[in-house]
């Protein structure tokens, strides 16, 4: 492990399915506090489906599911949130019919004792573009925008651990650039953040480590031109 | 037409919109958080209404009079808002993840329970509120007198809306009620506790609906029937005005409320025809309503209705050749009540079954079939006395004019899914009741058609029986038959993905429409065949309950099976027949029927004996080591 020691989110053995389609395949993966990692994987490998098996919101089974040395196995999402783990889905699912500064008010939870929390002005100062457009609604966004909107509604939980879901997919390379220096502002305060992702590109500008998913397994871990390599075969 | 009547007219309408949005605004609410469409929601403003009407004059009595009159109408309310608490804990909170047929079911269990119990404690009569304190007077408008009241209840309207804006802009609370109404789960992975969230909301939209009702007594009396002559208006508005919406549940209110209002001087009879014209032309142009979002509500009745089809067994056969046999001899075995009550079963199962082929196998959670029985039964009843034609070309006629009504709402219905398909079914049984109970130069009213009595020679209790079993048997088979065709799987097919049956060359809405026609042409056999062994007729026939009970029976016998509607019209049906002697209380015992359905038996009867059988299946296979 690159950068913390303690591991926050330790994921063992953990099954997923649709009904009687399985999806997830004894997948095991570790993440430190205050690390970057990236979970690689294809359209349909399974990333998005890990990411929301942790979280509670679809069903699953594993051995062990720990975060902050708690099982969150089985718990409802929103204590599973409650504990410190933010999440930014795929589809943004922004509330469109709610202005920026709503938006944020929903995220907001307070902050675990001795940390500053996440207020609208500082989120404000990371992502300079929403400053602007805090009265607006959502829904007149673009999706850049609304990508940034996101992040900022999780981080007003004042998470330890973002779950990310393909936060650069269907934007324009500005933007992207731009989500990088949110993930790394993120590190820089000390949260940790599970991005999952197709492009190694983003990955390698971001990441400290990776896993590689395919077909729902766990093939490849460690640096990220092992995984993207494991991959490609 | 003298123009200050017109004015009072139209401050009158303004007046009952709202009322109406008032109560409407609480279901639209719950409903856009909760996605449950609160049957309940008319017994709570009734209860709100009781509650004012008995604690008002013991408040004024201890408190003096203004003082006393306010505070038993915010104490009504607020005790109303505690009961929609109990109801989400207790009940609401099990059925978040149901079909909305279930919820729909589950929350009309309550309308029954709440009405028994209300007059089990209360009793059947009115009960009269006192006037509101210094509201009694009247004030002039263009020379005429207009009751200072209604002036207050038109200023209530706007007020309350202003309220609930800063509420839902302003607050916390309301801001997460609305993230809800957009993305529940997405509230949730925020880390809020939706379970919260719901409580809060019902208790906001229990109170509305407990203010609304506590607000009418100046006007009117506390009454037994209001709950569901309210609830059919509520969800008219809401569906106008776009579920979820509360500004379009105040914009459709006042439109409804003007409408009937003028529509009473130009239809007297049937006012309701004219709200119902408007939904119709709103539904086509904005099929999600005025202010509602284009977005599908309730995906459709779920699995848990979906039939699944498969050849029966030799077994199967054979029992089904059994049962016929067990009806056809059932005239030898039982008394001339017993046949009665198995001419009235056998009628309920047709019923069922038609209902059958648009839910189990079209996918289409209608809550109105009621609408084609009573044409059915209308049309008999009105060719036999107005026509003077005869039994056997009465009964050609039932199914005619029934399948005809049921092509021409169906036109309207097929363009919906979901919860809106399911309303607007609800409102046009509605609407033909109200016209069957208006219209009395035509229909007799709340009197109904009397002595329509079969020909000659089928009016022997036996013969006749033997009838109904021959048309009513013949219909089924065809019905099952439609099922098992390519139509019939073409409909499946669209229940099941109306994209990709589109997608394949299926013509999604014109199968709809069709099965829709052919389920009420069934039901409106069972109608006339109904009209004959009854003799009469009045509304009922086109009432709630009709549409429920044919769910219930569907319910209980299972819907994922062929056969499962007929089974649960004949338990169902005994049933009624046994407890109904007993007790006064059915709809009492319905109701708890009906939640023990939903809540215990989701498959129903039939439903749950398939499940047994499919372990036994999966049991001797994994004892004999085979792949499942």
């Amino acid at each position: 492990m690159s950068a913390g020691t303690t591991p926050l989110l330790v994921v063992e053995g953990l099954d997923a399915a649709y009904g009687r389609a399985r999806v997830l395949f004894d997948v095991s993966l570790e993440i430190a506090a205050g690390e970057v990692v990236a979970l690689m994987g294809r359209n349909g490998a399974g990333k998005s489906t890990t990411l929301k098996a942790v979280l509670g919101l679809v069903p699953a089974k594993a051995r062990r599911l720990t975060f902050l040395d708690r099982s969150i196995a089985g718990l409802a999402p929103h204590r599973i949130a409650r504990l410190g783990l933010g999440w930014v889905p795929e589809e943004r699912r922004i509330f469109t019919e709610l202005t920026v500064a709503e938006n944020l008010e929903v995220g907001r939870r307070p902050a675990p004792d001795g940390r500053a929390p996440w207020t609208p002005e500082r989120l404000f100062a990371l992502f300079p573009n929403l400053a602007e457009m805090r009265g607006r609604r959502a829904d007149a966004m673009s999706g850049g925008e609304q990508q940034m909107l996101a992040i900022a509604r999780t981080l007003m939980g004042n998470p330890s651990l973002v779950l990310l879901d393909e936060p650069s997919e269907g934007l324009a390379p500005v933007i992207v650039e731009q989500m990088a220096d949110a993930v790394r502002a993120m590190k820089q305060e000390g949260i940790a953040v599970l991005l999952s992702e197709q492009t190694a590109a983003f990955a390698a500008a971001v990441s400290d480590r990776a896993y590689g998913l395919a077909r729902g397994e766990i093939r490849a871990s460690g640096t990220l031109d092992a995984v993207s390599a494991a991959l490609a075969v | 037409m003298d123009p200050a009547f017109l004015v009072i007219q139209g401050l009158n309408g303004l007046a009952s919109a709202s009322s109406l949005f008032l109560i409407a605004s609480g279901l639209t609410l719950v409903f856009g958080v909760t996605r449950i469409v609160n049957f309940a929601h008319g017994s709570l403003t009734m209860l709100g209404a009781y509650a004012a009407a008995l604690l008002a004059p013991l408040a004024m009595a201890s408190l003096g009079k203004p003082l006393g009159f306010w505070t038993a109408i915010a104490v009504a309310a607020i005790a109303v808002g505690l009961l929609g608490v109990l109801i989400e804990i207790v009940l609401l909170r099990r059925i978040y993840r149901a079909p909305e047929l279930f919820q729909l079911l589950a929350t009309f269990a309550l309308v029954l329970i709440i009405q028994d119990l209300v007059i089990l404690t209360i009793g059947p009569q009115d009960v009269l509120g006192p006037r509101a304190p210094g509201l009694t007077g009247f004030v002039e408008i263009f020379g005429r007198r207009f009751p200072l009241y209604e002036l207050f209840l038109i200023a209530v309207g706007p007020i309350v809306l202003g309220l609930l804006w800063l509420l839902l802009t302003r607050t916390r609370f309301g801001i997460l009620v609305r993230a809800a109404t957009q993305d529940r789960e997405m509230v949730g992975a925020l880390g809020v506790d939706q379970a919260r969230l719901f409580t809060g909301t019902l208790f906001l939209g229990a109170f509305l609906a407990g203010l609304g009702g506590a607000l009418q007594i100046p006007r009117a009396p506390a009454n037994t029937e209001m709950d569901l002559a309210l609830i059919a208006e509520a969800f008219v508005v809401t569906v106008i005005g776009g579920m979820g919406s509360v500004t379009g549940a105040f914009l459709a209110a006042i439109l409804i409320g003007v409408l009937q209002a003028y529509g009473i001087l130009i239809f007297p009879e049937i006012t309701l025809v004219v709200v119902f014209l408007l939904m119709a032309i709103v539904l086509v142009v904005r099929p999600y309503g005025l202010l509602g979002k284009p977005e599908p509500i309730g995906a459709g009745p779920g699995a848990a209705f979906a039939l699944t089809l498969r050849p029966w067994t030799g077994v199967e056969n054979a029992l089904a050749i059994l049962g016929i046999l067990a009806l056809a001899a059932a005239p030898l075995l039982l008394d001339a009540y017993g046949v009665t009550v198995a001419t009235e079963a056998v009628i309920l199962a047709l019923v069922a079954f038609s209902l059958h082929l648009i839910i189990g196998v079209g996918g289409l959670v209608s809550f109105g079939h009621a609408a084609w029985f009573g044409l059915g039964a209308y049309g008999a009843a009105l060719a036999v006395k107005s026509l003077s034609i005869p039994m056997e070309a009465a009964l050609a006629l039932a199914p005619l004019v029934a399948g005809l009504g049921a092509a021409l709402f169906g036109a309207f219905v097929v363009r919906l899914s979901g919860i809106y398909l399911a309303m607007l079914t609800l409102a046009v049984a509605q609407i033909l009741y109200a016209v069957a109970f208006q219209w009395v130069e035509v229909t007799g009213g709340d009197n109904g058609i009397v002595g329509v009595w079969p020909a000659d020679w089928a009016s022997g209790r036996i013969v006749y029986f033997y009838l109904v079993l021959a048309l009513a048997g013949a219909a089924i088979l065809a019905l099952r038959r439609i099922m098992y065709a390519p139509f019939g799987y073409a409909l499946r097919a669209a229940r099941d993905s109306a994209l990709r049956a589109e997608a394949i060359g299926i013509a999604v809405r014109r199968t709809r429409w069709l099965a829709f026609a052919l389920s009420g042409a069934a039901a409106g056999l069972a109608g006339g065949l109904w009209t004959f062994l009854k003799g009469a007729i009045d509304p009922t026939v086109l009432s709630i309950p009709v549409s429920v009970d044919a769910l219930a029976m569907l319910l209980l016998g299972g819907a994922q099976t062929v056969i499962g509607p007929i089974v649960g019209a004949g338990l169902l049906h005994m049933m009624e027949d046994q407890t109904m002697p007993l007790t006064d209380y059915w709809r009492l015992v319905l109701g708890l029927v009906l939640l023990a359905i939903v809540l215990l038996a989701p498959r129903g009867v039939v439903g749950a004996i398939e499940a047994l059988r499919e372990a036994r299946r999966d049991e001797t296979r994994a004892a004999k080591g085979a792949p499942p």
